[in-house]
């Protein structure tokens, strides 16, 4: 066990090497240089400068070198500065971002799977009766309606018609508490939640369907189980592989992917500081968010495959 | 093997139809007046279909028998020809809005069939339980074995945890498991395929049930394994007083274990008799080729029927007449035509067929279609073991086996 986890360990700082590699590449292939962003029109026209601004970001280097420069620093926890707002650490910009966007994910995925398990589990449980047809209706709606127009629902009903929760902005729970920071979580993180809700129940289903057909689910019939136990105990451990997978895979995507609806709902997530310094070539920022988002999607895959042995105890032998 | 010319196996239907003198004497014979009411499974008519794309897969057509307290019924036939359908039926575990049963199954006086299974969800495991054919796939993989013994005792016999284990721990042990207390933490890939399906036959013996519906219970295991299997099975069954129904392809399986075979084909009941009766005077052509087809050699306790000449029918679209006869070397123009009706021969020994093995209509047959050349016939001729005598060769093999069960 200790040698597997001494491997995976191993597989897991290649991954990472790779990876940071090629998203230092793309972020330099953007278009439009930072140098003339940060001199703004009036300073590139003084050549010395420029090339003075370039040199010292070190835009001049070759591509390897730039990035063992960056990776050296990366490595001892420097990320750099924001070229745009001198003085400021990407990795505060970082730490001051994720635990909103990240807040906003875990929520969205728990409010999907409270939705999708019973309906997923139902749609299998009545296959081909109306309530699958039904919830198969109601998936392909949730999957067919983008998020930003659930978020425009939510807002209009909850906040303008009942009045009930702020239309928008975002309270930190070190300010205002746990209670008004939910009242302002709750409405994005339903919005997200509810295509992922979609996704993941059509998964439950599916791979519920074909557990449903295993002869260990007979054999639990033939003992005379009632139907909810046999789902819950026998048939729901053994469906939730993809599940498990999926959530990983979008738990990462909905950390850098959340710009629309950050932006709807005026929160400063970490999407929308990418989103904007994208449009400022502030290339540290950019880099520094990419490589974070990275290295979580590896993570979290690291994650999904030790969760996949507590699922399916045939693996931890493997 | 006790009691074996005290079959319990009658089809009820049928027997009341016949001349009252005839039933009479066989009931006089067979020591069963008044004996109906042990009837434990009563089984009449029974079909299950399924439809598909194609038309209506016909996989149990109309299936008659009962079966008597503490008695073993083995099931025999071809890959396809029914059993499984007819045992999973039997369970209500063919699940899915394309199957279609009817008929009926009355198990101490309940109705089996077209009933909605939370209604026999208290007889399940309790009354009734089933060993499945592999035992790799009908224990939960993520379920530790522990539970999967335990679960049903706490639900039907209502004991506590601490109880159940307890039973289940004295049950692994009763069916050999070695180590019981470190196997009972264990998941199911931990153990043997052996080991699995003794662990399958705790589980279904564990609520002390009156009848086990044992489907292949052995074929997934190899030829060791198989005979301590079948042997614990037997001993079990003999302890316990249980009835058991015996799915097998396999004959040396039956031979040796029941008190009665059915020999199935195409979803229906071909012939049936005692299992002595049985191998010293098979009647029905298809049961002949099925004995033809076990090997001379030794070990035939372990032999797969081996293929018989031609495919087996087509359960959408059956032949007409005799459903066997594109396959029968004695077939005549009234085989492809008339359904042979069910006959009962001397000790409820039933078969259908219009020119039974063994009758002068039968070796008329045979020699019409040899001199007419008809290639099943010709080939059954021309085979190694058309010399052989079946009748002597059913002997032969039912007393090898009886001796080697006795021996174990
Ligand atoms: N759910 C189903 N839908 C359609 N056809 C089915 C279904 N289940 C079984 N059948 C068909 O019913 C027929 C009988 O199958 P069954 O499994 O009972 O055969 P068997 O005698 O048990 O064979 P084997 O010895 O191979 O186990 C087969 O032709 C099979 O294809
Ligand atoms: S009825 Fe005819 S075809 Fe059918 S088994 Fe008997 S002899 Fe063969
Ligand atoms: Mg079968």
């Amino acid at each position: 066990m200790a040698r597997l986890m001494l491997v995976r360990v191993a597989r897991l700082v290649a991954t990472l090497l790779v990876v940071t590699f090629l998203s230092f590449i793309m972020t330099s292939l953007l278009p439009g240089d930072p140098a003339v962003a940060i001199l703004g029109q009036d300073g590139v026209q003084n050549e010395e400068l420029l090339r003075q601004v370039q040199d010292d970001l070190g835009l001049n280097d070759p591509i390897i070198v730039r990035y063992v420069n960056w990776l050296g620093s990366a490595l001892s926890g420097d990320l750099g500065e924001s070229y745009i707002n001198s003085g400021q650490e990407v990795s505060d910009v970082i730490a001051d971002r994720v635990p909103v966007t990240a807040q906003l994910a875990v929520m969205a995925i728990v409010i999907a799977l409270i939705l999708a398990i019973p309906v997923g589990i139902l749609g299998a449980y009545k296959q081909g009766r109306w309530q699958d047809k039904a919830s198969s209706a109601g998936v392909q709606v949730a999957l067919s309606v983008p998020n930003f127009i659930t978020g425009i629902f939510l807002i209009w009903f909850l906040s303008v018609k009942l009045d009930l929760l702020p239309a928008s902005n975002w309270n930190r729970i070190s300010n205002k508490g746990i209670w008004a920071n939910l009242q302002t979580a709750i409405m994005p993180a339903m919005a997200l939640g509810l295509t992922q809700a979609a996704i993941f129940s059509r998964l439950v289903r599916s791979d519920m369907v074909a557990t449903l057909k295993e002869n260990y689910v007979l054999a639990a019939r033939a003992k005379g189980l009632g139907d909810g136990y046999i789902l819950a105990r026998h048939a729901l451990r053994p469906s939730s592989l993809s599940l498990a997978t999926i959530i990983g895979i979008n738990f990462g995507a909905l950390l850098g992917g959340t710009v629309v609806i950050e932006t709807l709902f005026a929160i400063p997530g970490l999407g929308f500081r990418l989103i904007n310094a994208i449009s400022q070539r502030d290339i540290m920022v950019i880099q520094g968010i990419t490589v974070f988002l990275a290295v979580v999607y590896v993570v979290i895959n690291f994650l999904v495959d030790l969760f996949y042995s507590v699922l399916d105890p045939r693996i931890r032998r493997n | 093997m006790p009691g074996i010319r005290n079959f319990t196996l009658v089809i009820r239907g049928e027997r009341r139809e016949r001349d009252p003198s005839m039933t009479a004497t066989s009931s006089a014979i067979g020591g069963r007046l008044n004996r109906d009411s042990d009837d434990l499974l009563v089984v009449e008519d029974l079909k299950t279909h399924f439809e598909v794309p194609a038309g209506m897969v016909k996989a149990v057509d109309g299936v008659s028998f009962s079966l008597g307290r503490g008695r073993t019924l083995g099931v025999v036939g071809e890959s396809g020809s029914g059993k499984t359908v007819l045992s999973r039926t039997l369970m209500n575990l063919n699940l899915g809005s394309n199957v279609h049963s009817s008929g009926s199954a009355i198990f101490e006086g309940r109705q089996l069939v077209g009933v909605k299974p939370k209604q026999l969800r208290d007889l399940w495991g309790l009354d009734i339980a089933m060993v499945f054919q592999d035992p790799m796939t009908s224990l939960n993989p993520v379920v530790k074995v522990g539970r999967q013994v335990t679960e049903h005792i706490r639900k039907h016999l209502g004991v506590s945890k601490a109880e159940a284990r307890e039973t289940a721990i004295q049950l692994l042990r009763s069916v050999r498991i070695p180590e019981a207390e470190s196997r009972f933490e264990a998941y199911p890939h931990e153990l043997s395929g052996g080991m699995r399906q003794r662990v399958s036959i705790a589980i279904a013996l564990a609520c002390g049930p009156k009848l086990l519906l044992a489907d292949e219970p052995t074929t997934a295991l190899d030829v060791t394994v198989q005979h301590q299997i079948l042997n614990l099975l037997a001993q079990q069954r003999r302890e316990r007083n249980m009835a058991m129904v015996l799915v097998t392809h396999d004959l040396g399986v039956v031979a040796g274990r029941t008190d009665e075979i059915a020999v199935m084909y195409a979803g229906r009941i071909v012939e049936k008799a005692s299992t002595k009766v049985l191998f010293s005077d098979v009647r029905h052509p298809y049961t002949e080729a099925l004995l033809r087809s076990i090997p001379k050699t030794s070990n035939r306790n372990h032999t797969r029927l081996a293929a018989i000449a031609g495919r087996p029918p087509d359960l959408i679209n059956p032949p007409s007449g005799c459903k066997f006869s594109p396959r029968c070397p004695y077939a005549q123009p009234k085989c492809f035509e008339e359904e042979p009706p069910e006959v009962n021969a001397f000790e409820d020994h039933l078969f259908s067929c219009h020119y039974p093995v063994g009758t002068e209509e039968n070796k008329a047959a045979w020699d019409r279609n040899l001199a007419a050349g008809r290639p099943e016939t010709v080939a059954v001729a021309t085979g190694s073991v058309s010399e052989v005598d079946i009748r002597a060769k059913g002997e032969e093999i039912l007393a090898d086996l009886t001796t080697s069960e006795g021996a174990d």
